[in-house]
């Protein structure tokens, strides 16, 4: 009664990580292009019920870009085609009535489908536990905040890095399925950083060796990670986490 | 039941030292035998694992999210307050102590928000040394801005996006702990219950959300950070999933649950643009530093632009009410949350609102663009720089302080908020009642805690701005790490807590039969459809403005909602496996009985204070009218078997050291 464009989905089915999953055609009309692409999903998933069906199962919470639970591949593209935003951003304004819309969950040998949409991403979980910390306890008696200036830029640069939401988006694009991109902007925020350095050679070995372990594949600069990345981390990251790779293995400790 | 807040002797200043320096310890050997569990891994839940596992505790950690850092927190937007004065405009612990209590009107207890002003620059000196890349000035030093209802910069702020940075940081921290073995993290676990052996909590059933299945898991002590409850609303700023029903199980198991009608509705949200609207979506306060708030003084300027004959740009100056700084000269666009909300409402209500469905006001940033463009022009020694010049100048300042917050309108409208103003309007965006907790952050239930959003503990009616990541890290960090010792002091003895006990057992049959009941049922709607009613009355009958009228329908309608989404919702699948459906009914159905309690709270509370703005309350100008010799107290309440028929119990508020007064921000 909204709005009124029909579309023709073509949705990615799976009842759980071990079924075999296929693909499955639905028609919606009275999509309204205020809609963001999640509605549209809720307007089904409405209609699925109602008719006794299963709704379609799919991570989100926030639902303002920020979270990254949303993850979805849309016509082929992590996040849609729409450059800087994530699933939950996107709006039906950006398709067309009658248009068919493929979407699929992220395909990764580090993500494993739990449902239809849905991935496990505890890798990433796990690749953080690895390094992803400066260590210091949480008692409050650090230093004073003010004691140590850092150059904005660097500051901004290592803010820039620490806007990754975690999502995904960037293996799941890549066609090797490396997680460069993800691994990168934590290393590089903390590389940036006075208070990260003492760690820095022990946190990208540790970060890289978990994240070899979780059965992401390598990275060969094609940079499809940073074209799907709704956060446009930079490849910057890759080449920054390289070197910093790199210097710890040549230097030795002493 | 009786409240004890447990207040410590002793002056403001020196309770929380005294207490500190009084309250016993665990030592550490016997830190090792004692489990905590912490449900929730937001600012708070996040921040109270990871310090207690340091501390040597054997934690256990839940959410529902596939991660501990996708939590609500992460969506926090502004800022955070601390009473460092870097800036050196006047502020002091005591002034944040004093514009907090004020800011809630004078609804909060004293000494919990001493400690918090007290320990708030601690917390910014600990997510500096975990690498939280705040904002910093070409001097490399921290920068601030200024929030609602103070007149210093006290603000520190990461972009857009400090709850993100804050909780990474405090997510790293944690990520440290599991990575060592000191936490055990139950991703997508749902806490359905919480269990009660001799007075004591002693657990929790959770829901494995992937397999479905039910877990009994034990602890000497129970931490709730499971975040506030404004989706009771449906529509608002939170997050799809944040809910209740942790801190409502905890309820219908003991634990008081106080002014639950102080609810904080934002004034700066993109406004509602249709029935299909799943959440609502917030604008910073902090663009209230450099946004303009205003509507058309004549009406033929509102009808031509909802007709979309008049675009915001061409009202001429002073066409133009500026209506905070009209009213509110001292504050300006920078008054309370509660006051910039019905402000804003009263504007619409007499029929000033700027979009189609009139309910909606302009955030204007044309004057603040063309300011920092005249600054950068300076700086870059542009003498004869162009209108135009300025406006790029000024714009590139704009998008560095709040770029992510007008990309996300963008998205959301479809405007270009650098060049038009951005249309708001108030929506459901915090909730200040919450679990009733005593000064060391115990509910009335022994061993269970409550910290972060959901305790009701420190912003009285109404919190302000950039306060609410302030009590999470403070709560987590600095507070409940010192006073859960005193109480687990006594259970050093105590051993490996059972899990095959018949609490534990009866409470997951209790909570298997729950989730059965929905699959007998045939069915009509969907859950959400129940929820969105939901929704509806407690927006019109227990949001911005409440009469009692109004909250006895409100009540009889939440009454009936209940039977129908008992006889009537559909919610398929099984039990087995992943089901959102299901979780979503669990929720709603907490969402309902809380809803009767908010709308019974807030008839018994016959004064205006706050957030909680009766109509037949108000002086001749329509501010808030408290009472204090009547109200001037905490409303507790008890669970007693019917959600109709709740226990009311007060905690009187005494003020000591500040003069309650009149709040006034003109
Ligand atoms: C859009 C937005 C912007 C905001 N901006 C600011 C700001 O700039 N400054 C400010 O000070 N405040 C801000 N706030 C308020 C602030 O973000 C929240 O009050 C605060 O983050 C709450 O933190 P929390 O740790 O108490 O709970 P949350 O972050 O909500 O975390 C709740 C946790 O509990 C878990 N949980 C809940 N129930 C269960 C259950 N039954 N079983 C298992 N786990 C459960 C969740 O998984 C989650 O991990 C903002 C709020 C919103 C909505
Ligand atoms: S780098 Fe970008 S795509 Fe990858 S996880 Fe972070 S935000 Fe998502
Ligand atoms: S739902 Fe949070 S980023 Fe999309």
């Amino acid at each position: 009664m909204e709005g009124n464009m029909n579309l023709k989905l073509k949705i990615w089915r799976q009842k759980s990580t071990s079924d075999k999953g296929a693909m499955k055609d639905y028609q919606l009309g009275g999509v309204s292009p205020d809609m963001s692409f999640l509605e549209m999903i809720d307007v089904l998933n409405d209609k699925l019920i109602r008719e006794g069906d299963d709704p379609v199962t799919f991570d989100h919470d926030c639902r303002e870009g920020i979270c990254g639970m949303c993850s979805m591949f849309i016509n082929g593209e992590a996040h849609g085609p729409n450059r800087g935003v994530t699933t939950c951003q996107l709006h039906m304004r950006s398709f067309k009535d009658g248009d068919t819309i493929y979407v699929e969950p992220w395909r990764s040998a580090g993500f494993p489908v739990i449902k239809d949409l849905m991935v496990d991403r505890g890798a990433f979980d796990r690749i953080q536990q690895a390094g992803g910390f400066i260590s210091v306890n949480t008692s409050g008696r650090t230093m004073d905040a003010n004691a140590i200036p850092v150059p904005k830029e660097d500051a901004d640069k290592a803010f820039s890095a620490a806007t990754c939401i975690g999502c995904g988006a960037c293996a799941a694009s890549c066609p090797n399925g490396s997680a460069m991109l993800f691994v990168s902007a934590k290393v590089s925020q903390f590389a940036l950083l006075p208070q990260g350095q003492p760690e820095r050679k022990e946190r990208v070995l540790n970060m890289v060796k978990q994240m070899d372990e979780e059965g992401f594949g390598n990275c060969s600069n094609i940079g499809a990670c940073e074209v799907q990345c709704p956060k446009n981390i930079s490849l910057e990251n890759i080449a920054r986490m390289n070197r910093e790779y790199l210097m710890a293995n040549i230097k030795p400790e002493n | 039941m009786k409240l004890e807040s447990r207040i410590p002797e002793g002056s403001l200043e020196q309770k929380w030292t005294k207490y500190k320096n009084t309250a016993r310890l665990v030592n550490p050997s016997n830190k090792r035998n004692i489990d905590i569990i912490v449900v929730g891994t937001g600012l708070a839940g996040s921040s109270a694992a990871a310090s207690l596992a340091e501390m040597g505790y054997r934690v256990k950690t839940f959410c529902f999210q596939d991660s501990p850092r996708r939590a609500h927190s992460i969506a926090a937007q502004g800022g955070i307050n601390a009473a460092k004065n870097y800036m050196n405009d006047g502020d002091s612990t005591y002034r944040l102590f004093y514009d907090t209590i004020k800011g809630g009107d004078y609804r909060a207890r004293e000494a919990n928000v001493h400690r918090l002003a007290e320990v708030s620059a601690n917390i910014i000196d600990q997510c500096v040394a975990q690498g939280v890349p705040f904002a910093r000035d070409y001097g490399g030093l921290l920068d601030n801005r200024s929030f609602g209802g103070t007149q210093v910069s006290r603000t520190f702020y990461a972009a857009g996006q400090t709850g993100q940075q804050l909780l990474l940081g405090a997510y790293s921290a944690l990520s440290r702990q599991i990575g060592k073995g000191t936490v055990q993290m139950l991703n997508r676990h749902e806490m359905l219950d919480l269990v009660v052996v001799n007075g004591k909590a002693r657990g929790i059933i959770a829901r494995n959300m992937i397999t479905g299945a039910l877990e009994r898991h034990s602890a000497h002590a129970v931490v709730l950070c499971t975040g506030g409850y404004g989706n009771v609303f449906y529509l608002s700023t939170n997050a799809m999933g944040s809910n209740v029903t942790a801190a409502w199980k905890a309820h219908k198991k003991g634990a008081a649950f106080a002014n639950p009608c102080y609810t904080q509705i934002h004034p700066t949200c993109i406004p509602v643009s249709g029935d299909h609207q799943s959440k609502l979506t917030l604008m910073s306060e902090s663009l209230r530093n450099d946004g303009r708030i205003w509507v058309p003084k004549k009406k033929e300027d509102v009808e031509a632009i909802r007709a979309k004959k008049l675009k915001p740009q061409d009202i001429k100056e002073e066409d133009r009410d500026y209506y905070l700084e009209r009213r509110y000269p001292a504050f300006g666009n920078l008054v309370p949350r509660d006051i910039a909300s019905r402000a804003a409402k009263e504007r619409c209500d007499e029929g000033y609102g700027v979009n189609a469905t009139g309910e909606a006001v302009y955030l204007d940033f044309s004057s603040a663009i063309v300011r920092y463009g005249k600054a950068q022009a300076n700086v870059k020694g542009l003498a004869n720089a162009t209108h135009e010049q300025l406006v790029e100048l000024g714009t590139e300042v704009v998008k560095e302080k709040y770029g992510n917050l007008f990309q996300m309108y963008e998205q959301i409208v479809a405007e270009n908020p650098y060049k038009t103003p951005m249309m708001i309007y108030p929506a459901v965006h915090y909730t200040m009642g919450g679990l009733w907790v005593d000064y060391e952050l115990k509910t009335t239930v022994e061993g269970c805690y409550a910290c972060g959003e959901a305790n009701f503990s420190d912003h009285g009616a109404n919190r302000l701005g950039a306060s609410a990541l302030m009590q999470g890290l403070a709560d987590g960090y600095f507070v409940l790490p010192y006073t859960i010792g005193n109480y687990l002091a006594d259970e050093i003895r105590t051993g490996n807590i059972s899990t095959d006990t018949p609490e534990f057992v009866e409470a997951e049959n209790n909570v298997r039969q729950q989730l059965e009941s929905y699959f007998k049922t045939s069915g009509k709607n969907p859950v959400d459809y129940y929820h969105r009613r939901l929704g509806k009355i407690m927006w019109e009958k227990c949001g911005m403005a409440r009469d009692e009228e109004g909250l006895k329908w409100a009540i009889a309608e939440i009454k009936k909602l209940r039977e129908e989404f008992f006889a009537e919702v559909r919610v398929p699948g099984s039990m087995q496996g992943m089901n959102p459906e299901l979780e979503k009914a669990m929720r709603v159905a907490d969402f309902i009985d809380l809803g009767e309690l908010m709308c019974l709270d807030a008839l018994d509370r016959n004064e205006s204070c706050g957030g909680h703005f009766r109509v037949e309350f108000q002086d001749a100008d329509g501010e808030a009218l408290r009472k204090d010799d009547e109200y001037n107290y905490v409303a507790a309440w008890q669970w007693t078997g019917d959600a109709s028929k709740p226990n009311l119990v007060k905690e009187p508020l005494i003020y000591e050291n500040i003069k309650v007064q009149a709040r006034s921000y003109k």
